[in-house]
């Protein structure tokens, strides 16, 4: 069982409140990733769920049980942590049987579980190395070990891809990803990277401020954002947002439009514009749009399109993909 | 970066270092040579080098005079034994400051430290009668707590600096996978600590070894250290120069040669964290 709920959960730093109060529900089994930017609070978020840092008001319930007060070791969850934090001093094996030596099991079960734990993750043959004689990725893995040994209720990812190199953390991303489908163990993950969230979530909560935006599945925040902090964190090249005379034509003091949801032509659409930058992929072609009365606009075309610098072209938002914001930011139904 | 240097600057360099090094070494340097010398040559004006009579007596006559080897053991287990204790106290206490700071830990490790910088004989009547009513005058326990109290501030402040280099995520995981706070400290953060430690060690034992204002002062013939050795060699009679620096370097050999064998370790320690 791995069933988390925050009541009314504060933090405060002095006279800083980095969290004001949250209230969220996290189901058993359910993968959910915090995201938000750069001192949004998530980490911290985490933090209290772990017991590492103390809430200033607000009940904490793990598995129907108050844990609010529980010091981290009794809480029965498992931390792999940003710099991987591993004992320098051990061997791979020594780490990955700290937490079961620290629980009192006899060392045949310990024996056997830091085995199974090993060649999950392919890590047999580094058993008996230090720390500092693995890569990154290795390094990651045996935090992960550290962590899976335990069955923990759950599992608490502190932005732990961030310090791997790009072809690394697709790689552990979908390791990551696969671990939760066979172990089926609630897992918190906490990034920035909005494209970590969108692919491993089944459910995102996006944080600003210390406050939830919006809370849902990857397909509901992009379809139906709530607002307009949401509509332009989630989604990659982001939403554009659009305000003034051509957001009132449409009933709305912001009107939205995600790169994929305009079409590009060279002979007629709704909006005229000049082509800035453009971006070739291959697969894709990105567009920086300046269009008179309406502003810059980001086009993403699928496959090669030959548009260039300084070239006019005309952009139409598709039907029904327009997302319209009120005044406050909120999404008008 | 590394700055170019001139062959005459290194030369230069090279020069005034040796010249520093020589000028502190040379008062234990003239000790050593004295111990080897007659009591004639010893005092001869002017000094007498090459030309003075070499004689291992002086070390024959201090030896078979006192009970070096009890001075010797008394040095040992003081010296080691405030060490340990002071490291037993100081590991938490630096844990403490380093990982869970109150708002006023800086001003209280400063106040530690200005304890250093007052003159032991501030304290001496107060201690004296406290060892002497309690028992624990002349004892080696008692010095051993007396030294330890001494040099607290002082292994606090290495074990801090040493403390605050350690990620405090390794000590949360430490938690995280279910260590209380005597494991964590046990498993984690001393291992790690271990160069920091020995540095400190090594520091406080030559530190206690050479303390000679409070051995002297609170004991009297069975918990007496080396440093009471040396001193019993002035005798009321005069000064025989080449008998006292004998005993002299009897006394200090044995920490001579455990800070030869660990210079490296102790550079280290008391440059720590001086660069980055």
């Amino acid at each position: 069982m791995g069933k988390i709920n925050l009541r009314n959960v504060a933090k405060r730093f002095g006279e800083v409140a980095v969290i004001p109060d949250i209230n969220l529900d996290i189901e058993d089994g359910e993968f959910v990733v915090f995201v938000g930017p750069s001192g949004c609070g998530k980490s911290t978020l985490l933090r209290l769920i772990a017991g590492l840092e103390d809430v200033s008001d607000g009940v904490i319930q793990i598995d129907g049980v108050n844990a609010t007060d529980l010091p981290p070791a009794k809480r029965g969850l498992a931390m792999v942590f940003q710099s991987y934090a591993l004992y320098p001093h051990m061997s791979v094996r020594k780490n990955i049987s700290f937490p079961l030596k620290m629980a009192g099991l006899d060392q045949a079960e310990i024996d056997r579980k830091v085995e199974g734990a090993a060649k999950v993750l392919n890590l047999t043959n580094y058993l008996d190395r230090r720390p500092g004689q693995l890569s990154g990725g290795q390094r990651q893995r045996v935090a992960i070990g550290r962590a899976i040994v335990r069955e923990p209720k759950a599992f608490l990812f502190d932005e732990p891809l961030s310090n791997l190199d790009a072809a690394l953390r697709v790689n552990m991303r979908i390791e990551i990803s696969e671990l939760h489908q066979s172990l089926k163990t609630t897992m918190i993950y906490v990034t920035h990277d909005q494209v970590e969230a969108m692919t491993m979530a089944d459910k995102i909560v996006v944080l600003n401020a210390g406050r939830i935006e919006q809370v849902g599945s990857p397909l509901e925040l992009y379809r139906s954002p709530a607002n307009t902090f949401v509509a332009g964190f989630i989604g990659s090249p982001k939403m554009n947002l659009i305000d003034g005379a051509e957001a009132q034509k449409h009933g709305a003091a912001t009107i939205g439009v995600r790169p994929e949801h305009i079409d590009l032509s060279t002979t007629g659409g709704l909006w005229q514009g000049t082509v800035g930058l453009s971006e070739h992929l291959g697969s894709d072609t990105f567009l920086r749009v300046t269009v008179e009365g309406v502003g810059m606009l980001t086009v993403r075309a699928s496959g090669e399109v030959d548009v260039h610098h300084g070239d006019t072209v005309w952009l139409t938002p598709h039907a029904g993909k327009l997302h319209r914001f009120g005044a406050d930011g909120k999404a008008i139904g | 970066m590394a700055r170019a240097q001139s062959p005459r600057r290194r030369l230069l360099m090279t020069l005034a270092a040796w010249s520093v090094a020589l000028l502190i070494f040379f008062p234990v340097l003239w000790m050593v040579i004295t111990s080897f010398k007659t009591e004639a040559s010893a005092v001869a004006s002017p000094p007498e080098f090459l030309s003075a009579d070499w004689t291992l007596e002086n070390y024959a006559e201090v030896w078979a005079r006192s009970d070096y080897p009890r001075f010797f053991w008394n040095s040992v287990v003081i010296s080691i034994g405030s060490t340990l204790l002071g490291l037993a106290v100081a590991i938490p206490a630096a844990w403490a400051m380093a990982f869970v700071p109150a708002k006023r830990t800086k001003d209280l490790l400063m106040w530690m430290l200005s304890t250093k910088m007052m003159p032991a004989v501030a304290v001496m009547i107060p201690l004296y009668l406290v060892f002497q009513r309690t028992g624990l005058f002349d004892t080696k326990i008692g010095l051993v707590l007396a030294l330890m109290l001494m040099n607290l501030p002082i292994i606090v402040w290495m074990l801090y600096t040493y403390f605050r280099e350690i990620p405090g995520e390794i000590l949360e995981a430490a938690r995280m996978d279910g260590a209380g706070l005597w494991n964590e400290i046990l498993h984690v953060l001393t291992p790690m600590a271990i160069p920091g430690i020995a540095s400190t060690m090594l520091l406080n034992v030559i530190l206690a070894w050479n303390e000679a204002f409070w051995t002297i002062t609170l004991t009297t013939t069975k918990a007496a250290p080396l440093s009471a050795f040396i001193a019993s060699f002035s005798a009321p009679q005069g000064l025989f120069y080449a008998k006292l620096s004998a005993a002299s370097a009897m006394a200090i050999a044995p920490i001579l040669i455990l800070g030869w064998f660990s210079q490296k370790q102790l550079v280290r320690g008391l440059t720590f964290g001086a660069v980055k």
